[in-house]
């Protein structure tokens, strides 16, 4: 089936090229990271996370998104869904590859990463999310593979696939609740501290993932002959409103109680994002951008008018997207880093050079994107054919 | 195919045989001449033991002359970097320049509202505001960094101290994220540009690993004091809080004593004398 992906017009070979010289300079910039150091880096004692795990953060929900459609599909025989599953499936492969990528970037000793395998730590959270990163990795690659190359034969899935898309299905909520687990269990951090962050980044999730997924079918209608179906794009712009307002309810909530409850070591971080913190107000435009940007999808797509119009959509789900992306890589790093533990307010921003990295990992994750989209939708075609 | 790699298997088979083979011959030979191949273990009679170490610190007794001599003996002995150093330009050329918020440091003073941020009081006696308030890792009864390492390259000791291999380190800072009181160090770059002269009795660090205090594990094995208690004039003392004998408990019943951030459940071990 692979076979596929090195035949392609003229723009798809540009777009590759385009890609992989993206990855080229993300590539050479981390080598540098890797001899100097994370010194290149923005980060500090006190903001000791940064770019690479902010967005670690963000595409491990946009990963547990595809389960959105998964769900309606294998559980609810939602047929509408059966076109772009695969694309759900496809979506979460790209997105777990840029998180492990991510992790790795991350890492002061890269070279020792699989220390975590020689010593096994069950009381570590991320013990438990190197394996249910990996677990759906894998389950999404085997699944998506498999029911695909059926399709081209016309032939039955073989039976086995079935009971793998029931685990996959626990294994999407496992990814992202253990990710909010690495950050809701440190005592220290009264901003990740909070037992509704597990929900809160499943909610921004099913809103952040199905809302790619809008945009992509709308990438795939123009740039191949196989149609998503507009039926289908609708119910997953349905998905993507509930989402994003049980996104905006949760924090919410979670402004409520740190402002009526007034307890410092909580409300500091929220007061240093909203309005900044002893003249350090850096966080702030980018904040309320976020909230702003959600609360007007939300509206968007809430009016069965502005839902349904064509034009509209895709910039609705972007700025759903983006609002999100805002929200859970900047807004969670910042927040919870910032005031230290000692109630110093030390601000942080990426490097030119940590964005380039970062930049780098994106194109690789597009990269496998495009090569099994262009696998799925050249299927796709030919079975309609 | 099959049979190339069924040969090479042979081939490998064959050399790991004769080398099991030699294997005791050789440790006959060296027994004979040389006693026991293997090293000896043996345990220092002079080291200093506990059931769980912790720290006094007698703010009262600190003057900010102290505080320098307590972070130099601290620093210098354990080889950490000072970035405030120009690096030899013949040795390391082309050393970038440090970034702010990079540095790294095992014990340091800290205003009272930043050691205490939960005490923090508008009409604070006024001889705390400038008193300096020493701060390092409290070694915790229920350490959250040994609880985040995903490799064990922190753990915690029998005897209580919170202590780290650098060698099995990953650099994830996750233990930076779990620990409360901002007591953990990164080396973001090689830090041995940034030591004026390297102490030959403790390793220095490579850079991606984390760092901190580690109760002078190496001096307690010697029979030695840490070197903030030799250096602190008699602010700081060390010893045994399980011990109702040693010093540290009767300086405990004697005076009502503080900890960091008491209300989290880690259970520090260094006490503060207000």
């Amino acid at each position: 089936m692979l076979e596929i992906a090195i035949q392609g017009s003229k723009k798809y070979w540009l777009w590759i090229g385009l890609l992989l010289a993206v990855m080229g300079v993300g590539a050479i910039a981390y080598v540098d990271q890797f001899l100097n150091g994370l010194q290149i880096t923005g980060m500090s004692r006190d903001v000791s996370w940064g770019f690479y795990i902010a967005n670690f953060t963000f595409l491990v929900g946009v990963a547990a998104g595809g389960v959105m459609v998964v769900i309606p599909f294998y559980l609810h025989d939602y047929e509408r869904f059966h076109r772009i599953t695969i694309l759900g499936e496809f979506l979460a492969v790209a997105c777990l590859i840029m998180c492990l990528l991510f992790i790795i970037v991350d890492l002061g000793q890269p070279t020792r990463m699989l220390n975590v395998l020689l010593y096994p730590t069950p009381h570590s959270m991320l013990f438990y999310d190197m394996i249910v990163l990996n677990g759906y990795l894998f389950l999404n690659i085997v699944v998506g593979w498999k029911v695909l190359e059926a399709e081209r034969n016309q032939i039955e899935p073989v039976w086995w696939t079935k009971p793998l898309v029931y685990i996959s299905i626990p294994f999407a909520i496992g990814i992202h609740t253990v990710t909010a687990y690495l950050y809701c269990g440190l005592p220290g951090r009264g901003f990740w501290l909070t037992a509704i962050l597990a929900p809160r980044f499943l909610a921004s999730a099913f809103a952040a993932g199905p809302a790619f997924l809008i945009i992509l079918c709308y990438i795939i209608k123009k740039f191949t002959k196989f149609d998503p179906g507009w039926e289908a794009m609708q119910t997953l712009a349905k998905i993507v409103c509930y989402a994003i307002i049980a996104n905006l309810f949760f924090f919410a909530c979670e402004v409520f109680v740190v402002y009526y409850s007034g307890i410092p070591g909580h409300l500091s971080h929220m007061k240093y994002l909203l309005f900044g913190l002893h003249g350090h107000n850096m966080m702030v435009p980018w904040m309320w951008s976020a909230l702003i940007l959600m609360g007007l999808g939300a509206i968007f797509l809430l009016i069965p008018k502005l839902r349904n119009n064509h034009v509209l959509l895709p910039v609705t789900c972007a700025m759903i997207f983006f609002g999100a992306w805002i929200d859970k890589a900047l807004g969670m790093i910042a927040g919870g880093f910032v005031p230290s533990p000692l109630h110093h307010v030390n601000e942080y921003a990426p490097t030119l050079q940590e964005g380039i990295i970062a930049l780098g990992v994106y194109g690789a994750g597009f990269f496998v994107l495009t090569i099994l989209y262009k696998l799925a939708t050249t299927v796709k075609e030919e079975v309609r054919g | 195919m099959m049979i190339k790699s069924r040969r090479s298997f042979l081939k490998v088979a064959g050399i790991a045989a004769i080398g099991m083979g030699a294997a005791p011959v050789m440790n006959l030979a060296a027994s004979e001449s040389q006693g026991s191949a293997l090293p000896k273990m043996e345990k220092n009679e002079e080291a200093l033991h506990a059931k769980r170490w912790g720290m006094l610190i007698d703010t009262s007794k600190l003057t900010e002359d102290v505080v320098e001599a307590i972070k130099d003996a601290c620093h210098n002995s354990h080889n950490v970097p000072d970035f405030t150093i120009e690096p030899d330009a013949e040795k390391y050329s082309g050393t970038r320049p440090v970034r702010e918020g990079q540095e790294i440091k095992w014990i340091w003073d800290e205003h009272f509202h930043n050691a205490f941020p939960d005490k923090e009081d508008e009409f604070l006696a006024e001889r705390f505001h400038d008193l300096p308030f020493l701060v390092t890792c409290n070694h915790c009864k229920n350490p959250p960094c040994v609880q985040a390492c995903p490799t064990q390259a922190t753990f915690k000791r029998e005897d209580g101290i919170v202590i780290m291999d650098y060698h099995r380190c990953i650099g994830c800072r996750f233990c930076m994220a779990a620990c409360p009181y901002g007591s953990r160090n990164f080396n973001f770059r090689d830090p041995r540009p940034f030591i004026e002269e390297t102490d030959p009795d403790f390793p220095t660090r490579t850079k991606g690993v984390v760092e901190k205090c580690n109760l002078c594990a190496e001096r307690l094995a010697k029979g030695e004091q840490p070197h903030c208690v030799e250096a602190s004039e008699g602010a700081i003392v060390v010893g045994d809080l399980e011990d109702p004998e040693s010093e540290i408990r009767h300086l405990l019943a004697e005076h009502y004593t503080i900890r960091r951030k008491q209300s989290l459940g880690t259970e520090p071990s260094v006490y503060y004398i207000v």
